[in-house]
Order: C-alpha cells, then sequence, then structure tokens
C-alpha cells in the first residue's frame, strides 16, 4: 500500500518535473517580443473592457497607446485625466487634459407628460421598437423606454424610473463611455460636459416637429419658439430643426434660459439653489427695459446729432 | 393532377376568409385626401404640383425620385391645399399632398366605360403606359411594376407566374377581383405575358380554398382564346404567395441564396397588379384605386366590406363608413394577420398596396409570455427558406454578424411561420427582423465598397 503511494507520487512528480522543463524551454525559445510597456500601461487601466475608448478592450488600448506617436487620440474615459497621467508617465508623453463628460438624457417626456397613443406588447428592446415604429406615443424622437441603455451600461450606472418611464444616469457611476448613446436608437442619450462641480444646463428633448405638432404629442417638449436663444446673453444657444441645442463652451450657467423656457425643456442639474423663477424673469425685464432706454436714448442723440449736422449746410445755402 | 405547392416548410394558420361573399363596393370619396409620396418600394416620388394647384382625378401630381421609383397621380378632382409631412401608418413622417375634393372630374383620355378591350398593343407602348400609369405590384412590396417588366437584355423570363394564392388569413380583396373583375385580370396577364416575350409561358397559381375564383378564371381563359394560359390549383399552405414559394409551387425550381426570380426564368406578379396593368395599358387610368377588406374576429357580420378605395383616402374615414372600430378591437393592423403591419396611427392615408383594416381581439393578437427554447425545431420545420430561426434568434441576441450571415439571416422572408409555430411563445422574428436589416446593410456596403475598389483600380490602370 505505502509502495503505491510512493510510486505514485514520484511518477506524477517526475512527470510534472519532465513536462515543466520542457513547457519552460518551450516556452523561452518562442517567446513573442512583446514592448513590456503594454503590461504596464495596461495595470493602471481601469480594466472594465468597455470599448468607451474606441477600441476592443483595455490591452488593446494600451497596445494602442504605446504604438502612437502621441496621446491624442487615445482616451480613456473612464479613468478620465487621473489614469492618462499616469500612462502619460509611463510613456513619456504629454497629456491634453479633458474635462469630465457624463451621460445626459434628453427626453423629459414623462407618462403624464406624454400622453400614449397605443400599447406597445412586442419584445421589450428599443432596437425592435424603433423598426417596427415611431412608439406608442405622438413623439416620433423621443424615449423608446424599453431599456436598451440599461443592458448596454456595464457600470451599473443608467436605471429605469418606473414612475417617468425614463432613464436615469447616477453620475456617480457614470463613466461617460458611450455605450447607451450607441445603444440608443433614437439618438436620446447625448455625452456632454459634467460641467464645474456637476452643475450644467442642457435641452432635454430631440424633438423636430413644429412647435404646435410637438407640442401635441409631448407637454414637455422644445417647441423650437426661440426665446431662449433671444434671452441668451452669451451666445450659447442655436435653433436647428425646432429643437434648441446649448453649446456648452460658451454657456454660463446664468439659468436665464431655463427660466424662461414655456414647456419646461431646460434642465439645470445640481444647482445648490432651486431656481427662481420670478426674480430671474425680473432681472430679464428690467434688462431689457434698460437695454430699451438705451436704444431709445442712443436713437435720440443720433437724431439731434444729425439735425445739428444739416443745420450748418442750411446756413451755407443761406450765405451762398 | 396532384395539386402542388412549395416544398419546404410552411404552416397551416385558420385561413378565416369570413368577408369572402362581400360584393366589391365603391367608397365615396371623402372632403380630403392626403396622397403619400412613398406609395412603392424605392425612392419616394418627388411632388410636382403647388399649393393651390386645381388637380383633376388621374392627373400625375408627383414624378418618380430614382431608377426605382414610381409616378403618383391625384386619386381626386380638387385643390391642392399643402404639400407638408404627414404621419404614416407607423407614426413616421412623409410628405403628403393634401387635396381638398371638389366633384370628380377626370383628366382627358382616360376610359371610363366597362368594355373589355382585348386587343392588346405592342411590348414598349404597354411598358410605357405601365410606367405613365404608376403601377407597382399591389402583392406587398409594391416594386415598381415596368422595372420588374423589364428585366433587362440578358435575363431570359420563361414563366410569369400570377399570384392568387392570397395565403394571409382573412384578407379576400385578391379572391373578389378574382371573382368580378376575371376577365379583366387576364387579359392583364396577357398583356404582361405578351411584354415578357413570345417563349414565356403563364400560369396563374389559385389556392384551393378558392374553387369559385378557379372556375371563374378557367372559363375566362377559355372564352377568351387564350389557350396557353394555364390556371394552377395549389394546396392550401402559409406562405404560398411568397415570391420564392410561388416558384417552387409553380415551376419546382428554386432561386439561390440572394438570387433574384428572374434567375430561374421566373416573374411573379399579384392578380390585382395585373389588374392594374389591365386599367393602365388598356384603358389608360392610373393606378389610383384598389381593393381593401374590413375584416377581423371581432367584426360583426353586417360590418364585413371588400371596397374599391382611392389613394389618399384616410383610414379613420373608411373605418368610421364601414361602421366604427368594432367593440373588443384590440388591434388594428393594415395587411394580413402575419406579416401586415400595426396601424399606430388612424389618421394616416390609404396607400396603392393598402389590402385590408383587420380588427383582431385581444384573444388573437394578445402576446402570451415567453418561456425557454426547448429546442423542438418546430421553427426550423416551418421556416419556408430552410432556416434554423432559433438559431437566428440566439446570434441575433449576441450580435454575431458573421454567423448571422453564414446563416443565412438575409434569406428570410419575414413571413412569421417560426414565430406563429413556436410553442413557447418566443418572439423570434422581431430579432431576426433586426439582425436581417443589419447583416443586408452590411453586405450592401461591401458590395459598394468593392465597387468602389474596382473603379479606383480601373482609372489606376487608365493613368
Amino acid at each position: 500500500m505505502t509502495q503505491t503511494f510512493f510510486w505514485t507520487i514520484l511518477i506524477l512528480a517526475g512527470l510534472g518535473l519532465v513536462l515543466a522543463l520542457v513547457l519552460f524551454f518551450i516556452a523561452k525559445k518562442f517567446k513573442v517580443e512583446e514592448d513590456p510597456r503594454i503590461d504596464e500601461v495596461e495595470k493602471v487601466m481601469p480594466g472594465a473592457n468597455c470599448g468607451g475608448c474606441g477600441f476592443a478592450g483595455c490591452r488593446a488600448f494600451a497596445d494602442a497607446a504605446v504604438k502612437a506617436p502621441n496621446l491624442d487620440n487615445n482616451y480613456c474615459p473612464v479613468g478620465g485625466n487621473e489614469v492618462m497621467k499616469k500612462v502619460a508617465s509611463i510613456l513619456g508623453y504629454e497629456v491634453k487634459e479633458k474635462a469630465p463628460m457624463v451621460a445626459v438624457v434628453r427626453c423629459n417626456g414623462t407618462c403624464d407628460k406624454r400622453p400614449k397613443t397605443n400599447d406597445y406588447d412586442g419584445l421589450a428592446s428599443c432596437k425592435v421598437k424603433a423598426a417596427l415604429y415611431a412608439g406608442d406615443t405622438g413623439c416620433a424622437y423621443g424615449c423608446l423606454g424599453c431599456g436598451d441603455c440599461v443592458e448596454a451600461c456595464q457600470f451599473g450606472a443608467i436605471s429605469m424610473d418606473p414612475a417617468t418611464g425614463l432613464p436615469v444616469v447616477d453620475e456617480e457611476k457614470c463613466t461617460a463611455c458611450g455605450a447607451c448613446s450607441k445603444a440608443c436608437p433614437k439618438h436620446v442619450i447625448e455625452i456632454r460636459n459634467k460641467g464645474p462641480r456637476s452643475m450644467r444646463l442642457y435641452v432635454s428633448c430631440i424633438n423636430k416637429d413644429k412647435g404646435p405638432v410637438a407640442k401635441k404629442a409631448c407637454a414637455s417638449a422644445c417647441i423650437g419658439c426661440g426665446i431662449c436663444a433671444k434671452t441668451c446673453t452669451h451666445d450659447a444657444i442655436t435653433i436647428t430643426d425646432n429643437v434648441a441645442y446649448i453649446d456648452f463652451t460658451k454657456c454660463k450657467l446664468c439659468r436665464e434660459c431655463e427660466a424662461m423656457c414655456p414647456t419646461e425643456a431646460i434642465h439645470g442639474v445640481n444647482f445648490p439653489k432651486p431656481l427662481d423663477k420670478e426674480g430671474i424673469k425680473a432681472r430679464i425685464a428690467e434688462r431689457n427695459r434698460k437695454a430699451k432706454e438705451a436704444a431709445e436714448a442712443a436713437k435720440a442723440a443720433a437724431a439731434e446729432a444729425a439735425a445739428k449736422e444739416a443745420e450748418p449746410v442750411k446756413k451755407e445755402e443761406n450765405n451762398g | 393532377m396532384a395539386k402542388r405547392t412549395f416544398s419546404i416548410g410552411g404552416v397551416h394558420p385558420h385561413d378565416a376568409k369570413i368577408a369572402r361573399d362581400c360584393a366589391i363596393e365603391v367608397l365615396p370619396l371623402p372632403q380630403t385626401v392626403y396622397i403619400s409620396m412613398a406609395q412603392h418600394l424605392g425612392a419616394p416620388a418627388k411632388p410636382i404640383v403647388a399649393v393651390g394647384d386645381k388637380v383633376k382625378v388621374g392627373q400625375v401630381i408627383a414624378e418618380p425620385g430614382g431608377f426605382i421609383s414610381a409616378f403618383v397621380h391625384s386619386s381626386v378632382s380638387g385643390t391642392v391645399k399643402s404639400i407638408a409631412p404627414r404621419k404614416d401608418i407607423s407614426g413616421n413622417f412623409m410628405t403628403h399632398v393634401e387635396i381638398a375634393v371638389e366633384g370628380d372630374e377626370w383628366v382627358d383620355g382616360v376610359d371610363l366605360s366597362d368594355t373589355l378591350i382585348t386587343k392588346i398593343p405592342e411590348r414598349e407602348v404597354a411598358l410605357e403606359r405601365i410606367k405613365a400609369c404608376g403601377v407597382v405590384g399591389l402583392g406587398g412590396a409594391t416594386f415598381p411594376t415596368h422595372v420588374k417588366l423589364n428585366p433587362g437584355p440578358n435575363a431570359k423570363p420563361e414563366c410569369l407566374i400570377l399570384n392568387g394564392a392570397e395565403c394571409e388569413p382573412y384578407l379576400t380583396s385578391d379572391f373578389r377581383i378574382l371573382l368580378e373583375r376575371t376577365k379583366e385580370i387576364v387579359v392583364g396577364a396577357a398583356i404582361m405575358k405578351n411584354i415578357l416575350g413570345p417563349e414565356c409561358k403563364c400560369v396563374i397559381g389559385i389556392e384551393e380554398n378558392k374553387p369559385e375564383a378557379i372556375k371563374a378564371v378557367e372559363e375566362a381563359v377559355v372564352v377568351l382564346g387564350y389557350q396557353d394560359i394555364e390556371v394552377m390549383t395549389l394546396k392550401k399552405k402559409y406562405p404560398q404567395g411568397g415570391e420564392k414559394q410561388l416558384i417552387d409551387a409553380v415551376m419546382k425550381r428554386q432561386v439561390k441564396s440572394g438570387g433574384l426570380p428572374i434567375s430561374v426564368g421566373a416573374v411573379v406578379q399579384n392578380v390585382a397588379t395585373a389588374l392594374a396593368v389591365y386599367e393602365a395599358v388598356q384603358k389608360n387610368k392610373p393606378l389610383i384605386t384598389n381593393t381593401l377588406t374590413i375584416t377581423g374576429d371581432c367584426v360583426a357580420k353586417e360590418n364585413l366590406h371588400n371596397y374599391l378605395f382611392r389613394i389618399g383616402m384616410p383610414l379613420s374615414y373608411i373605418a368610421e363608413y364601414a361602421g366604427g372600430i368594432p367593440e373588443g378591437a384590440a388591434k388594428l393592423i393594415s395587411g394580413g394577420p402575419m406579416m401586415g403591419k400595426a396601424i399606430a396611427n388612424l389618421d394616416a392615408c390609404t396607400v396603392k398596396g393598402s389590402s385590408s383594416i383587420l380588427y383582431l381581439s385581444a384573444k388573437s393578437t394578445k402576446r402570451l409570455e415567453a418561456s425557454a427554447c426547448i429546442r423542438c425545431g418546430r421553427c426550423a420545420s416551418a421556416c419556408p427558406m430552410g432556416l434554423e430561426p432559433f438559431l437566428l434568434n440566439r446570434l441575433a441576441k449576441a450580435g454575431d454578424m458573421e454567423q448571422l450571415e453564414a446563416n443565412a439571416v438575409q434569406d428570410c422572408i419575414s413571413c412569421g411561420s417560426c414565430q406563429f409555430s413556436c410553442p413557447a411563445n418566443i418572439a423570434l422574428l422581431d430579432r431576426i427582423n433586426i439582425a436581417k436589416g443589419q447583416v443586408l446593410g452590411i453586405i450592401r456596403a461591401r458590395a459598394a465598397a468593392a465597387k468602389a475598389a474596382a473603379e479606383a483600380a480601373k482609372s489606376n490602370e487608365a493613368k
């Protein structure tokens, strides 16, 4: 009995040793030469393999980053500036800092604001639903509510709110990889600058229909009225195809557009104080009044100057 | 002779042709019609009228927007009120021409009499009239007929197959026109046969559940003296009316994957198209009317109808005229219950290819909860294209485009036999349809890239 044990252990151990040696030499002989920095870069990556950078995974990104002449086209949106700084220090490159981004759902057609026109009982997939028809509400542009974005998110940052029927983004978890934006067949989700202390303003609607049609489909649709663009003193708002868009780089977060929007389609988030609609409206009215007065004064001054200029000519005529 | 049918797959839904005894009635004109610019497969037509113009019935109001496109004519006489986007039956926007109806004045040159004209004009003349009258295939796909009847100099059409299968349950419009307009359809078939060439045979395929139609067509063929037109009785099986299935049933030939029917010498046209061709060529009447069935399992017997409608009539107007939406209707469908499109917007208007308003009760349309696939293989044995829907569904879920293409998802004809036969109520077709669209997109992009590369190589050589 003891002998059987002895021989078994000896044979297996010997076999293991011999095979290990064979594998060792083969591994040495056929070793693929790889830049050791790829491993180093991969180690500092978040390791989510989400594909948000445009590569197949973190290792593919590391490989591309090592081979690239600079880091301009390689940026990990998940790791952000912190990880990119580490990557840059490994590779000895400069890194261009990017502002943190976040996924923003540009639809606020909640169940009560956007009445249903029919019932959809097909497969619970936005992709399938979008291929079949315009959707179960009057709006052909808004969120379909089947949660393809929730499925696409690898970080558990999106969930459907059963009360509103719209997806909610958890800013803490969102890495702005853009997977949800790609998964949405209606292109409702935008990857947008997170803003200072996460404060940002955006138009929460992409309905391109003309005002009355959009308004009929959804009480809080952007109707393309242009009031926000007229109000904005920073030239940050443009209106194309009956939808307003706020340019983040120009927006100074004054919230005037939010207060003036007649359908409450403009959303401001993470501001420390709630929106003082009346206060802002009064401020704008005051400013407009002053501007009007100033314009009238300027007009009057211009008329006076013109009259003065005309007078000497008359005198000359008299002299002549 | 034994009755023929296609060789692979197929299902047997209850045919429910409850509106078969309702003679075709002519719908009165509404106050306004909205004529869509996308009445056909291919590029939408371009409107050539302006707001305020007076138009007559049969006047051209839009030109083809590309090679595969068709003329659109006014279906009423009156004033053009607007040319603006309007929602179609699925709720998507399409340009519509709105015309306020004033009287019923036709353009000159249209023969409105009932006299049967059997003298067939020459090929070119007939083809030109078919194109000018905006005739499209009325079997469902609305492919422009003049393109299909002119398959190019290298093609050898051997057999014109007239599709009178009407395999979709409930629908009876083709059956009614086969009964009531028999001779016109037979002459229409002879015109198309003449266009395709002297060697081309002609077979009219009708399913066995329409014995009256078979008898009527057989008699008409004898009376009119078209000895070379054959009437073939087909076994009742869905989807017999599918182009490739009908070719298999009639000619016992199979179209290879990605191939067109003409590659096996076949041209398939619907019987309603034959009628439209007759009217276009012999009467110079543009395609502005078609037949539609009002039916469904919750429709009262007196509200079942077959109507001759004009294009652009709002569906809500027709529904109202036919007795309103019946109680218990849970789903409204335009087309048959197997392949039709759910009507999400009843304010949408009829188009050339409209074939029904179908009211179905919750009992027959409500989706049942899906359970796990047990790999029973019923979907695979039901698929008339010989595909494996359970596999395609899994691949579509995983998004494996390479494997989807290798398993021929692009051959799917979206007939729904798989979903109909699935004992686990799995929504097979929904996913497969999406995957099919994606794979076809990939194939098209690849073909375009190959073409561009070939052209670049050619131009390089030339330099």
